[in-house]
């Protein structure tokens, strides 16, 4: 007899594309938050898939802090090239030059949190009803609570006790004039999920995640990569390691670690083998217990 | 190393829901497959070790993992549904895991809507209780195809072949007036780990398989309808550039049955008959689609068709109708309000519906049909609605895809109730 069933990584993908594609039907302006990162690499494909053989039918937006990986921009600019696809870059610095976002001082300031100003900023000038990203709830466990459809009010915040029930696979994304939705349609993907779909469906990635040398800075057991906005204390220096990124966000914050992993093949095994989680490495998580739950609150995706 | 490269291209996905209360042993048992799965990681047992060190309590308290929100880890109590996964070379399992007391019902409903098997956790000492029984009616409500009884706690009762066996009958007896299909028992200590991961030398009678091995290799592949076919229109593509000047593509997921190119299809509500010329994905034309995969199809025709129609067959179509009759669950503060009309959804349809009439509210620790009839948050009932516009679908048992609805509250546009096609 015939057997109908799909491999795990088939029905993630269908249930993605399923989101992207209820996205694109019940929003007037949907717009996908692109970081370069191998999560919305991944999302940028999986969006390609949904709609093809037309054009995804909303742009991309690129929240630039001004410190991001080098190869990282070079990537996403690239891709952009190839695919023909739009994209829309709101700047952090232009937060901060007209006033709205406050740069961090002291030996390890981060515009990690001044995205979400940027972001809002570039939502509500857009008038987009619908942002979607790359989350997943394996990540965090802030995020393990996420709906695929996650209500904001008007300011963009997320009310993790009154949360809209999500059965089925029925979505409802209805909502008031200045009211908006973050939209996730990997949530239910784990870190080894997308590696193995990034090794099946032979997806390009920034070469920041393979094993390469990098002067790095050992910071509290987080390794740093070095560039112009890292201050060393005075017991730190920068040493050369044989490293990889396992998430890619600004460099002052984004932890690398030891790997001598070239491929994907072998970056799945290292992921098998490891004992600790991929935003083990992020500084920004390490403020607090709910430093997620605290930033997603105030409209950080 | 390099087989487990390879065997991810054979690799299912479970998805199963665990409900239960403060004491059932339930963390422990989720934190066992985890932390046994290898799915919980360094950094995380340092903060919970931290976590549980603070709260000056002994051991490590794996609940801690399950709680997600600041307010849940404040009050010690699990409030939303948690999503947690992990995966052996076999298998990867998405748990939704829901509190289980009464007042968490409507997360339970949730949690239970798209899962393949349900786990029950019944402690050994107390057997069949009326949380035992509420968990069993759920999952028979939502007709989740697998039920696991876990009886917990075996090693407080000696390991007590008679204790499982009492607990076993007492069970069976109840789940007679329940719509459930397959049931497995196993005795279990997710303390100890006996008949978990690894079968317990405690317990030389029971014959059949662990936990994990059931959740490995229990069939789902007929979980799904492939038998009716029903393709739900969700989004026309429509490309209009210079290399697809005319391409009319109908995007969405099929719900039942296989779809084949060539088959002959009948387009609801119209009636149109058609062809299907092609069944496309990014990766090339289909020679098949069937439940749940997401595709595009084309028809030989030029017909308009739209989100919201479906796509079926001539000899097998869908009850189509205007008057339907409901088993919903409230999930909302708000009361039902009987003639008030709400928003309704069913697969890609959106429609309007009024309450025609309450039939009856289940006491669902009895399963008695209450005289009370106003439903509120966390209630299970029967109503009737009317719909604007005439629906598509089949009994909630004979599909869960295209039986289910929710209604949405007109002034506040939350998910108010979930429901059931009977």
């Amino acid at each position: 007899m015939h057997y109908y069933n799909l491999t795990h990584l088939k029905e993630l993908e269908s249930e993605a594309i399923f989101i992207l594609r209820e996205v694109a039907a019940q929003f007037e302006k949907p717009i996908m938050l692109f970081s370069g990162g191998k999560d919305s690499i991944i999302m940028f494909h999986l969006a390609r898939k949904a709609f093809h053989p037309g054009k995804i039918p909303f742009p991309l937006m690129h929240v630039d802090t001004g410190h991001n990986f080098p190869e990282t921009i070079k990537f996403r600019d690239k891709l952009i090239q190839e695919t023909g696809e739009s994209l829309i870059i709101k700047y952090v610095q232009d937060s901060i030059n007209s006033g709205t976002a406050f740069e961090e001082t002291g030996k390890n300031p981060s515009r990690n949190g001044l995205q979400t100003v940027t972001l809002l900023e570039g939502l509500e000038e857009g008038k987009y009803d619908c942002a979607m990203g790359g989350a997943r709830r394996d990540e965090e466990k802030a995020r393990a609570k996420e709906r695929f459809f996650s209500h904001r009010d008007e300011f963009g915040q997320w009310d993790p006790k009154n949360q809209r029930p999500e059965l089925w696979n029925l979505f409802n994304g209805k909502k008031k004039i200045g009211e908006h939705f973050r939209v996730f349609p990997i949530s239910n993907w784990t870190e080894m999920d997308v590696w193995q779909y990034i090794l099946y469906e032979k997806i390009k990635l920034p070469s920041l995640y393979f094993s390469h040398k990098r002067e790095v800075v050992n910071r509290n057991g987080v390794l740093l990569g070095k560039c112009d906005y890292i201050n060393l204390k005075d017991d730190e220096k920068w040493e050369e390691m044989t490293i990889r990124c396992r998430t890619i966000g600004d460099m002052t914050c984004t932890g690398v670690t030891e790997s001598k992993a070239i491929n994907v093949e072998e970056i799945i095994e290292e992921v098998a083998a490891t004992r600790i989680t991929e935003r083990g490495g992020r500084i920004d998580d390490k403020r607090s217990e709910a430093a997620m739950e605290d930033r997603k609150k105030e409209g950080y995706f | 190393m390099n087989n487990d490269n390879k065997g991810y291209l054979n690799m299912e996905l479970l998805r199963f829901t665990t409900a239960g209360s403060v004491d059932d042993g339930k963390s422990t048992l989720i934190g066992r497959l985890l932390y046994d799965s290898k799915a919980i990681f360094e950094d995380q047992m340092e903060l919970l070790e931290e976590t549980s060190k603070q709260k000056g309590e002994e051991g490590i308290n794996l609940a801690l993992l399950t709680d997600g929100l600041r307010s849940e880890r404040e009050q010690g109590i699990t409030i939303d549904v948690a999503y947690r996964y992990f995966a052996t070379p076999k298998r990867k399992f998405i748990i939704a895991d829901t509190p289980g007391h009464i007042q968490y019902t409507r997360n339970m409903v949730t949690g239970a809507s798209t899962a393949n098997l349900a786990l029950l956790l019944i402690d050994a000492r107390h057997g069949v209780i009326e949380q035992t029984k509420r968990h069993a009616f759920i999952a028979s409500l939502l007709q989740i195809p697998h039920i696991a009884v876990c009886i917990n706690k075996m090693d407080l009762t000696d390991y007590s072949k008679e204790a499982f066996d009492k607990i076993k009958s007492d069970f069976e007896a109840f789940a007679s007036k329940l719509e459930i299909k397959d049931v497995h028992f196993i005795p279990i200590s997710a303390l100890n780990g006996d008949n978990v991961v690894n079968r317990s030398e405690n317990m030389n009678w029971y014959e059949g398989s662990t936990l994990m091995h059931l959740l490995e290799n229990i069939h789902i592949g007929s979980d799904h309808n492939h038998v009716d076919c029903r393709f739900p229109v969700q989004f026309v593509i429509r490309p209009q550039s210079s290399k697809y000047p005319d391409y009319r593509g109908y995007a969405g997921r099929i719900e039942g049955g296989v779809f084949k190119p060539g088959d002959e299809v009948t387009i609801l509500p119209s009636g149109f008959k058609s062809k299907i010329k092609s069944i496309d994905t990014f990766d090339g034309e289909a020679k098949e689609a069937f439940s749940p995969m997401s595709v595009c199809m084309r028809l030989t025709d030029d017909i308009d068709i739209s989100r919201g129609d479906m796509i079926v067959r001539e000899n097998n179509k869908p009850t189509i109708g205007q008057d339907i009759e409901v088993m919903i669950c409230w999930m909302n503060e708000k009361k039902i309000i009987p003639n008030a009309k709400y928003t309704i959804r069913h697969t890609s349809k959106s429609a309007r519906c009024i309450i025609k009439e309450v039939k009856y509210k289940i006491d669902i620790n009895t399963l008695h049909r209450m005289e009370d009839k106003e439903i509120g948050l966390n209630d299970i009932g029967r109503i009737s609605i009317r719909t604007t516009k005439p629906l598509f679908f089949d009994s909630y048992t004979r599909n869960r895809n295209t039986g289910s609805i929710i209604l949405v509250d007109e002034a506040t546009n939350e998910t108010t109730a979930a429901g059931m096609i009977i």
